[in-house]
Formats: C-alpha cells, sequence, structure tokens
C-alpha cells in the first residue's frame, strides 16, 4: 500500500511537472501567433519595412518556441495513458473527442501552415503567406478552445452518464464541450495569452529602447505592446473576477481554499486575507492581515450573502490551502502590476515621452517574464483546487492513477526532470540570445559572409536611415 | 447500423499508417545522419524535411489522441505495458524536435544538438520497433487494465522488430533523399539504399516467419484454410514492391525507389493487420470490446469526416509548395 501512494504522488509530481512546463510554450506561442499575424498584416498594408523586420525578428522566435511547446505537447498526450490509465479509461469517451478534435482542427491547421509561414514566403507569394499566417494564428487559438473544454469538463462535469463498468458515457455533446466554467477559462487564458505575449514583446522593445533609444522597430513593438497592456490588462481583470464567481457557484472549496476560509461566514460579511500562512493541519492562517468585509465585496459584490468555508466539507473533499492561497495571490499581484505598468505607459505616451521614458523602459524590461508568473500560479491555483479530484467531485485522484510501481514513475521523473532543464534550458537560451539582437534588415551583411561584406562597405548611410524611428503610436 | 468501432479501428490504423510513412522518413534521415558526408550535407538533409516534419509528426498525436478517445481501454491497457518505451520515445522526439531549430541558434553546442538529432531519432526508432514487437506478442490483461510487469515488452522477438523498424525508416529516409537532393548527396542516398534495401527484406523476411508461431491464431491466420489463401495476396504484393524497388534503385530513378519503400512499409503494415484483427490489443482486446460509446465514436467520426479530407488536402498543398530539389542554401536559416 505505501509503494502505490508514493506512485501517484510521483505521478502526480510528473504531471505537475511537465505540464507546467508545457504551457510555457502555448501561454507565449498563442499570442506570437496572432502578433505575427498582425505585423505581417501591417507589412502588406503600409509596406513599411519595419513590419517586415519585425516578422522576421519574432518569426525566428517562434519557430524555436513553437518547436519547443509541439515536443512538450506530445508528452502530455501520451502521459495521461502512462500514468493516469484508469482516468484514461474512464474519461476517455468523453474527454477522448474533444482532444481529438484539437488534434484535427488544431494541430494539423497549424503544422500544415507552419512551413509555409515560416519559410514559404518566397514560393506561395504575400497573399498565401498572409493566408498561411492567419491560420497558424487560429489554429492556436482552436487548440485552446478545445484544451480548455477539455480542463474545464474535468472542473465542472456535465452532461454525461455512467455506464456498468464506469467508464463516462457522453449524453449531450453540447452541455459537455460548454460546460460551466469554459467560456470564463477560455476568454481568461487567451487574455493571459495575449498578455504574457505582450509583455515579452514590451520588455524586448524596452530593453532595445534603452540601450539604443533611436532604433524605429523597438519603438514599434513597445509601443504596440504597451497598446495591448493598457486594453488588455483591465479586461482580464474584470474576465477573472467573473471567473472567481463562476468558481464560487460551482467550486465553492476551491474559493475556499484559495482565500483562506477555513470557517463559513454565515452571514456574509467575510474579510479579505491579504497575507497570512494557512496552515492545513489546524484550520488556522497565522500572521494573517486582513480587510474587514472586502472578502464579501469581491467574491459575491454583496455584503451579506452567506459564503462558505472549508469547514463547511467532509475532510476528505477538502482541497490543501496552503499552497493555493499564496499561487493566487502572486497572480493578482502580477495582474495588477502589469495595469501598472499598462497606465504608466498611457501617461508616458500621452506626454509625448513613450520612448524616452526611462524608468518606464527599465519597468517593462523587468516585467517581461511576469505573464508566465502569472499564468503558471493560475493554474496551480485552479488544479490544485479541484484536488482531491481529477473530475470534480465525480472521480477522484487517487483512483486515476495507472497500476505502476514507483521506481518505473521515478525513474521517468528523473528522466523527464533531466531533459527538460537541459533540453527547454537550452531553448531558453537561444531565445533570450535572439531577443538580445536588434531587429535588422532583412539583408545582413554580417550573416549573409565575406562575399556581400565588400559592396555594403560603400553605402552605410542607407542602412543607418531605416532605423532611425519615426512616430509611431 | 454501421458498424462505428470498426471504421475507428480502420481510421486509426491509418493514422499510425500515415505517421509511420511520414516521420519514417523523417527519423531515417536522422538514422543516417553519422553517415552523411559533412555538416553541409547533413543540414542539406534536415532542410528537406524542415518544412514538413511537425506535421508528419501531428499523426503520431491522432493516434495516440484518437486511441484515447475511440477505443480508451486500450489505450488504458497499452500505455501501461509499453510504459518505458513510451517514456524512451517521447525523450526521443524532444531531441529530434528540438534539433530543428537549435542546431542554427548555437555554433558551440551545434554538433552536440546534431548527435540529439540522431541519437534521439534513433532512440525514438527503436521504441516504436520495440513497442510493435511487443504488441504482435500479446499484452497480459487483468481486468481492465495491464497485467504484466515492467519488462515483459524486452523479448528477441521485440528487439527483431526494433532492428526491422531501424532499418525500414534508413531506407524510407534514403529514398526520400534520393528524391529530394541532387548530384553527391542523391548518390550517397542510393549506396545507402541497396544495402538497407536487402537488410530490410531480410529481416521483414525474418519476422514473418518468427510471427505466425508466436501465437495459434496467427499460425491459423496465415496458414489455415481458406483464409491462407487470402493472406497469401500480401506477400505477392510484397514481391510486386520489391521489384520496383530494385528496379527503381537500378534505372536511378528519383522517385520510384521511395513509392517502392513507401509500398513495401503498407505491405508490411497490412500484414500485421491481417494477424491483429479482430484484436486490437492482441490476445484478448478485440476493437469491439475497447471500443467508447457510439455516443463518442459517432460525434468525433462526424468531425473526422469533414477534417481528414481538409488535412490531406492541405498536406498535399503544403508538400506541393516545397517540392523539387532542396539545393544547398534554401531554407531561412
Amino acid at each position: 500500500m505505501e509503494a502505490s501512494i508514493t506512485a501517484i504522488d510521483l505521478a502526480r509530481f510528473q504531471f505537475a511537472f511537465t505540464i507546467s512546463a508545457h504551457i510555457i510554450f502555448p501561454a507565449f506561442s498563442i499570442g506570437l501567433a496572432s502578433y505575427l499575424m498582425v505585423l505581417n498584416g501591417l507589412w502588406l498594408k503600409t509596406r513599411d519595412d519595419a513590419y517586415l523586420r519585425l516578422f522576421d525578428y519574432w518569426k525566428t522566435i517562434f519557430a524555436v518556441v513553437f518547436g519547443m511547446g509541439v515536443v512538450s505537447g506530445i508528452v502530455m498526450s501520451y502521459q495521461i495513458g502512462t500514468n493516469w490509465s484508469v482516468f484514461s479509461d474512464k474519461t476517455g469517451p468523453v474527454l477522448g473527442p474533444l482532444m481529438g478534435y484539437e488534434v484535427l482542427s488544431a494541430f494539423f491547421l497549424e503544422a500544415g501552415f507552419l512551413g509555409i509561414m515560416l519559410f514559404g514566403r518566397e514560393r506561395v507569394g504575400d497573399r498565401l503567406h498572409m493566408a498561411a499566417t492567419t491560420i497558424v494564428a487560429l489554429g492556436t487559438l482552436m487548440s485552446a478552445f478545445w484544451i480548455l473544454s477539455v480542463n474545464s469538463w474535468m472542473q465542472t462535469p456535465q452532461g454525461y452518464s455512467v455506464n456498468d463498468v464506469g467508464q463516462f458515457v457522453p449524453e449531450d455533446w453540447w452541455a459537455i464541450v460548454f460546460n460551466p466554467s469554459f467560456p470564463y477559462r477560455l476568454v481568461h487564458m487567451v487574455l493571459a495569452a495575449y498578455l504574457t505575449t505582450a509583455f515579452v514583446v514590451g520588455a524586448v522593445g524596452a530593453w532595445h529602447l534603452l540601450r539604443s533609444p533611436d532604433s524605429r522597430s523597438s519603438g514599434i513593438m513597445f509601443s504596440m505592446a504597451m497598446w495591448m497592456a493598457l486594453i488588455a490588462t483591465p479586461i482580464q481583470i474584470v474576465a477573472g473576477d467573473l471567473h472567481g464567481i463562476n468558481t464560487l457557484e460551482h467550486q465553492p472549496a476551491k474559493i475556499a481554499a484559495m482565500e483562506g476560509h477555513f470557517e463559513s461566514y454565515p452571514e456574509g460579511r467575510a474579510p479579505l486575507i491579504l497575507f497570512g500562512i494557512p496552515d492545513d493541519e489546524t484550520g488556522v492562517v497565522n500572521y494573517q492581515i486582513s480587510v474587514p468585509l472586502l472578502g464579501s465585496l469581491i467574491l459575491t459584490h454583496t455584503l451579506d450573502t452567506p459564503i462558505l468555508g472549508l469547514d463547511a466539507f467532509p475532510e476528505d473533499q477538502r482541497p490543501q490551502s496552503a499552497m493555493i492561497f499564496w499561487t493566487f495571490r502572486i497572480m493578482v499581484a502580477v495582474g495588477f502590476a502589469m495595469l501598472g505598468i499598462g497606465l504608466w505607459s498611457a501617461w508616458a505616451r500621452l506626454k509625448g515621452r513613450l520612448y524616452s521614458a526611462h524608468w518606464l523602459h527599465r519597468a517593462a524590461v523587468v516585467m517581461g517574464p511576469s505573464g508566465f508568473l502569472a499564468v503558471l500560479c493560475g493554474w496551480i491555483t485552479t488544479e490544485v483546487g479541484r484536488q482531491p479530484f481529477t473530475v470534480y467531485g465525480v472521480l477522484r485522484t487517487s483512483e486515476s492513477a495507472a497500476p505502476l510501481q514507483a521506481d518505473a514513475v521515478g525513474a521517468s521523473l528523473v528522466a523527464f526532470i533531466v531533459v527538460y532543464f537541459f533540453v527547454f534550458g537550452s531553448g531558453t537560451f537561444y531565445v533570450l540570445r535572439l531577443m538580445s539582437k536588434r531587429p535588422k534588415n532583412k539583408i545582413n551583411i554580417d550573416d549573409i559572409g565575406p562575399t556581400m561584406a565588400a559592396p555594403a562597405a560603400s553605402n552605410p548611410k542607407s542602412v543607418k536611415s531605416k532605423t532611425g524611428r519615426g512616430n509611431h503610436g | 447500423m454501421v458498424d462505428l468501432p470498426f471504421i475507428w479501428a480502420g481510421l486509426i490504423a491509418f493514422a499510425v499508417l500515415a505517421y509511420v510513412l511520414l516521420d519514417g522518413f523523417d527519423l531515417g534521415i536522422g538514422i543516417l545522419f553519422p553517415f552523411l558526408k559533412d555538416r553541409d550535407e547533413r543540414h542539406l538533409a534536415m532542410n528537406t524535411i524542415a518544412p514538413v516534419w511537425d506535421g508528419n509528426e501531428t499523426w503520431l498525436v491522432l493516434g495516440g489522441g484518437g486511441l484515447f478517445a475511440v477505443f480508451p481501454l486500450a489505450y488504458a491497457i497499452v500505455m501501461p505495458a509499453l510504459y518505458p518505451l513510451i517514456i524512451a520515445m517521447l525523450l526521443g522526439l524532444i531531441f529530434r524536435g528540438v534539433a530543428f531549430e537549435f542546431v542554427h541558434r548555437t555554433k558551440r553546442l551545434q554538433g552536440f544538438w546534431e548527435f540529439g538529432f540522431w541519437g534521439g531519432s534513433l532512440i525514438a526508432t527503436i521504441s516504436q520497433g520495440m513497442a510493435l514487437g511487443a504488441l504482435v506478442q500479446g499484452i497480459a490483461v487483468d481486468g481492465r487494465a495491464y497485467g504484466g510487469g515492467n519488462w515483459d515488452w524486452a523479448t528477441p522477438f521485440s528487439v527483431l522488430t526494433a532492428v526491422a523498424l531501424v532499418v525500414g525508416y534508413a531506407l524510407l529516409g534514403a529514398t526520400w533523399l534520393i528524391l529530394k537532393t541532387e548530384s553527391e548527396t542523391m548518390k550517397r542516398a542510393r549506396s545507402f539504399a541497396w544495402p538497407l534495401g536487402i537488410g530490410l527484406l531480410a529481416l521483414i523476411g525474418a519476422v514473418s516467419l518468427a510471427t505466425p508461431f508466436l501465437r495459434p491464431e496467427y499460425l491459423e491466420r496465415w496458414f489455415g484454410w481458406p483464409s491462407g489463401l487470402w493472406s497469401a495476396i500480401v506477400p505477392l504484393l510484397m514481391v510486386f514492391a520489391i521489384w520496383h524497388l530494385w528496379k527503381g534503385l537500378r534505372d536511378h530513378d528519383h522517385l520510384r525507389p521511395f513509392l517502392a519503400t513507401v509500398a513495401i512499409f503498407v505491405f508490411s503494415f497490412v500484414g500485421l493487420g491481417v494477424s491483429f484483427y479482430p484484436n486490437i490489443v492482441p490476445p484478448s482486446v478485440t476493437i469491439n470490446e475497447a471500443a467508447a460509446p457510439d455516443s463518442s465514436l459517432l460525434f468525433l467520426l462526424v468531425g473526422a469526416a469533414v477534417l481528414i479530407p481538409m488535412i490531406l488536402a492541405y498536406t498535399a498543398y503544403s508538400y506541393w509548395v516545397f517540392r523539387g530539389k532542396v539545393r544547398p542554401g534554401d531554407g531561412y536559416h
């Protein structure tokens, strides 16, 4: 018995590790695919070289990130079977077809047109190349649609019955796909992907503006990123709030754990615990700093609606509070910091100082990886908050795992950790190195080699004048 | 009433076959990597597949994801049964997949990622070949779960199928290079194809001879009466494909050796299907037992009926866009 418990813990850790590593790439590539579509569209519309340069610049980064997303994603599609075979057998009839649709309508689409997007501009012409770029962006969004439907069904299952061998049998596909938490999760995640990308693009633009303030393409990307931050962050905060209300309705235990509410508030008037250290053993939030009434206002938008605490649920149905209390707060804090950057940039823009506000640029560089942090913390919150179930309220995590030995899971876990840190660490390094170079003219003297070097020296001014910054934005 | 599980078994088989053929030549190029002349030639070989490898690998996701969707019981039994092989394959595919970009992103570690491209391709192929052998030999089932041990898949037969697949993929890769490259590289690829072709035939022969004696039902299928009469069509078609391979290589044909190798794979695959049917997990789980409820099968079939033809169309279009010989310096890197 001891050994099988350990095998499940290891399998859980392995899934958490591989999916956390994976989500980093789509969180970036979903936004980047759309950004590339916009850049290519702007290039075709304006024929302004700066946009083409930016397209080629981000295209190379996209190729590296997308490749890592593909190889880490294939691991996910097989790991459900290797480590969670009982879960696979039971949920396959419901979740399998949704993933099947993801493969058929998204993965093939992305893969089929990625080659043309990356290598095919000269072969197919601008128009078809633009179509391919658009299709890749659409594919990433379709993928998000299906996989978030899958995850949401695990959070808020409906539209199924259970057959005599314990499998979930689909009864109403509309109810399954559009389960109650899905619309909120989809909007929240797609916005998160866009914001993640915007802050990476903004940081790269800001970094180059700090080093060479005249770089026009750096200015363009910084400006576009800051528009995104200004517009999308408030929408995201509203979407997150609505998502939270939805979770309160369908998974109140998760909200209780996120908020550190070990005890119920039958008359509402719950405080907001800003900080503290929840202790799941004793059911107390130690060292807490709280604001009276604000908890009720945020969660129910009223003062007196009753709020359930963890004590309202049987002990074997409670998620642990200690971790998600904090991951949730980190996510929210990052969100408000993003809002701050968006507002700061708007102010700088109004003052006409967007491209020379060094402190704003420095802050934007620091905020570059913030989207990844928020995405990881958000996902940890919602996934750990679903425990102790894989399918909320119906299928327990402890009853989902494969009949595996701890040594097999442990060995594969070590292999994944070593390979992931090495391969994706290298990939991240290469991406950062690509980002550290400024976007440049398509014909680059250094890259082409000695044959082009001599003629290029004759007219260096024409190259330089192209990089002078216009009054974009 | 249409037999939905049977249709889906055909579609999953098609996805697996598409994967084997398409990623087969990608992995084959990886396997041949150390035998190419120099770095330029290796990168040229890599560039012949750079625009299409991702789409090719997606068929593997459809095979796995599709199995999860329509035969969840088979998925739940096979994945734990082949656990170390699946993990090794995934790790191999990681090194293979990232190499396409990484070799161009570093000078210092370029050799390392090239090594990873070779090693990853080789490990992924060996894992797939051993998984095939283990499946043909049969998987122990206990209730609705895998009932065997961690190392059941490691047998002489699975080693044989692994070697056969390595040689087979290498032949697909070599004939693909004949199709996609010119002069020196093409000649070298042709010089690989001869011994690989002969080796593959010997290995297919060995696997075919061993298979009927693994399980009595296989023996009945192949040598019983009248089923053996139908089964005999497969080896006859195989002879036809071999003749085309020999002729294509001898006449210095560019396309024919590749198509003939594809045909050899197709007929081998059909031969496996003959042995398997009506099981999906030999020896005891049938297609019908493993199938998801009809509501699942129908829901996904509606989409598959529309989307798979579209996928085939735009995949063909993508190959058409990148048709013709690849020359040094092509590609965006």
